[in-house]
């Protein structure tokens, strides 16, 4: 009964580019032996900056990607090795939400038969039941039956973030992936997106993998967060234990970069130098060391393994305890 | 006595439409002193932008024109010069950094003659030393190998490299002035913070008043002195950081600053306004927020309130007719 919902173990998966006709191909290394679980009815986010693999990893379980090595649990089986025919059935249980609201609607086909559509595909109900479907889900995420009628380009980006929510839900999908699902929105609108998801989770028991760079977007939503830096994660912990006692020195840095809309408060910030490293050729020991401000001839050598720190708290760094030294 | 640098009076900037005119932005004054941040903020949309291009006067190619309003830099008014004489004061005078740092770089072009342009169009000297002095700002902005930088291309830089750039190339001149619009909007935070904390350093050696244009509450929080509001290419609010978010007026700032979640407050929901931001070009006839306002009167469907000051001889402005309201209960109290 308490078995997680989605097992990540090991997951790597690289991408090859061509570099010229007689250089070798390069690879990179996109998500690097990443394990987490997700329990049924929470919310796991991943955070990370642009390019650190927390889409790529949202893609591999729902397999549109395939990993290279490790193994994909979802609801007690393994998933990353079945055929895209074997996986047809299981499709209706993961369903995704994208980032950009005005690219992922085809603008071409009225709002009530883009939400129909997963309908159309994995159930045998009549056009009318269909439509009745539709109706009823427009008005769940905020929108009303009139609505379907139109096309996406009628619709604000606030609206359209909800007719791609209307589309998720309508197979009754078990795990919903929301990768940056209100990034592209204004702040008033942003905030009944994020309050409707919360809305929908309770009354469907709904698991959601929640993936974003806003940190404080991320701890509104969250039961538990997984902080991902060049295709691992280097922490992993609740909710409240991340913020109120981030022990990776990147997570550290991370918060504290946040800015408080509170010109009250004036915190300790941690700058990071440099960029981040490319994960063509990613930096040898813990990936972290190139900006670590507490970086030791280990870490430039020696790759942390993932230690445990307290109750589900887990942390990829040779010194979690550092700064209290 | 903070001396005034910048003073933006009922600007107005309308673009020509097939179905007629629309408004983009209506009556704008607000004004910005040497070496103070102000903050404009609002939301997509509504006219913060348009502002800044029609500060800059660079809504030539564009069928958005000024219609109104008067914008005095340094005590001249820079409406009326002919372009040839704007073209001295942009760049010279003020400058601009762009939202996209990657699209906004031409990518023909080397970093160091993107630089070296605009120094040798403003000031008389030879290559040589425009050279040494392109090398010398982007080492100021914390450019860890300006030589080898000079040298690329912007598509060999990342988004906070070039974002850096942009900034060396806007303080190539030593502007008074600096319209920064959405500056990190595109950038990781950690890659923000280093580039936010590097503008107010800037700020700080040259004395330099800067107009941050950005929809993120925070930012404004870290950064500027003065906040103005907009909506619906309208000002709404003008107040000091502090009192803005402790203290917000208008019921569309204080949606605003209550619907941004904040790091370590652990809330479970937010409190966001409903609806959207009107379409411009068929506004509400009143107030334009009245629509999604909770404190919505009759008066404010039938009649647009004016930006009044709230208190003599203090810089804080509000837009909203429920002030009027307060005021007459306190008379009558």
């Amino acid at each position: 009964m308490n078995a997680p919902l989605v097992s990540v173990k090991n997951a790597v998966k690289t991408f090859q580019i061509k570099k010229g006709m007689l250089t070798s191909n390069q690879l990179v290394h996109a998500v690097n032996h990443v394990s987490f679980d997700i329990m049924r009815g929470e919310t796991f986010s991943l955070v990370g900056e642009s390019g650190c693999g927390k889409s790529t990893t949202g893609r591999l379980i729902d397999h549109l990607l395939i990993p290279d090595s490790g193994e994909i649990w979802f609801d007690n089986k393994e998933i990353s090795k079945l055929s895209e025919k074997e996986m047809r059935p299981l499709r209706s249980d993961i369903q995704m939400i994208f980032q950009d609201p005005y690219g992922s609607l085809n603008p071409r086909i009225k709002v009530q038969d883009l939400i129909g559509e997963p309908l159309l595909v994995h159930t045998k109900m009549s056009s009318g039941e269909r439509l009745k479907k539709v109706h009823e889900l427009l008005e769940i995420v905020g929108l009303n039956a009139m609505h379907g009628e139109r096309y996406p380009h009628e619709f604000s980006g606030g609206q359209r973030q909800r007719i791609g929510i209307a589309r998720a839900l309508t197979v009754n999908p078990k795990l919903i992936i929301a990768d940056e699902p209100v990034s592209a929105l204004d702040v008033s609108i942003q905030a009944q997106v994020l309050n409707l998801l919360q809305k929908l989770q309770k009354e469907f028991h709904l698991t959601y993998l929640f993936i974003s760079h806003d940190l404080s977007v991320v701890e509104m939503i969250s039961d538990r967060i997984g902080v991902m830096y060049l295709g691992t994660i280097v922490e992993t912990a609740p909710k409240e234990e991340l913020y109120r006692n981030p022990r990776h020195p990147y997570t550290k840095a991370l918060i504290s970069a946040v800015p408080i809309p509170d010109p009250t408060k004036i915190k300790k910030r941690i700058t990071l130098e440099g960029d981040l490293p490319s994960p063509v050729n990613p930096p040898s020991g813990c990936l972290f060391h190139t900006r670590c401000a507490y970086c030791t001839d280990k870490c430039k050598s020696e790759t942390p393994t993932e230690m445990m720190i307290g109750e589900g708290h887990t942390v990829k760094c040779h010194y979690p305890r550092i700064t209290e030294e | 006595m903070a001396e005034k640098l910048l003073e933006i009076k009922n600007l107005t900037t309308e673009f020509k439409q097939d179905k007629g005119t629309v408004t983009a932005v209506h009556n704008v004054s607000f004004d910005i002193n040497k070496g103070e941040i102000l903050g404009l903020v609002g939301e997509s949309g509504c006219g913060k932008s348009v502002t800044s291009l029609s500060i800059m006067r660079l809504l030539i190619d564009t069928p958005g024109k000024i219609t109104g309003g008067e914008v005095i830099l340094d005590g001249k008014n820079i409406n009326d010069v002919p372009e040839r004489e704007m073209r001295q004061i942009r760049g010279k005078k003020m400058a601009m950094i762009f939202q996209e740092p990657m699209t906004s770089l031409n990518p023909c072009m080397r970093i160091d003659k993107q630089i070296m342009e605009a120094i040798l169009l403003h000031n008389n000297i030879t290559k040589k030393e425009a050279y040494e002095r392109a090398f010398q700002v982007l080492k100021s902005v914390g450019i860890p190998d300006p030589k080898n930088t000079l040298q690329s291309f912007p598509h060999q830089l990342s988004g906070g490299m070039s974002q850096r750039v942009m900034i060396a190339m806007a303080m190539s001149c030593e502007p008074e002035l600096l319209i920064a619009d959405e500056p990190t909007t595109a950038l990781d935070v950690t890659i923000q913070a280093q580039i936010l904390e590097l503008m107010v350093k800037i700020k700080n050696e040259n004395n330099m008043g800067i107009l941050m244009i950005t929809h993120d509450l925070g930012v404004v929080a870290r950064m500027c002195s003065r906040v103005v509001v907009m909506y619906a290419g309208r000002v709404m609010e003008e107040a000091s950081v502090e009192e803005l978010f402790a203290n917000p007026l208008h019921p569309y700032t204080k949606g605003l600053v209550a619907s941004v979640p904040k790091l370590g407050s652990n809330v479970s929901s937010l409190p966001s306004i409903p609806g959207s931001v009107p379409d411009l070009s068929v506004m509400p006839k009143g107030c334009k927020f009245a629509p999604r306002c909770g404190y919505a009167m009759d008066i404010c469907h039938e009649e647009e309130p004016e930006l009044k000051l709230v208190k003599e001889g203090e810089r804080r402005k509000c837009r909203c007719h429920l002030l009027n309201l307060n005021k007459e209960e306190e008379g009558n109290l």
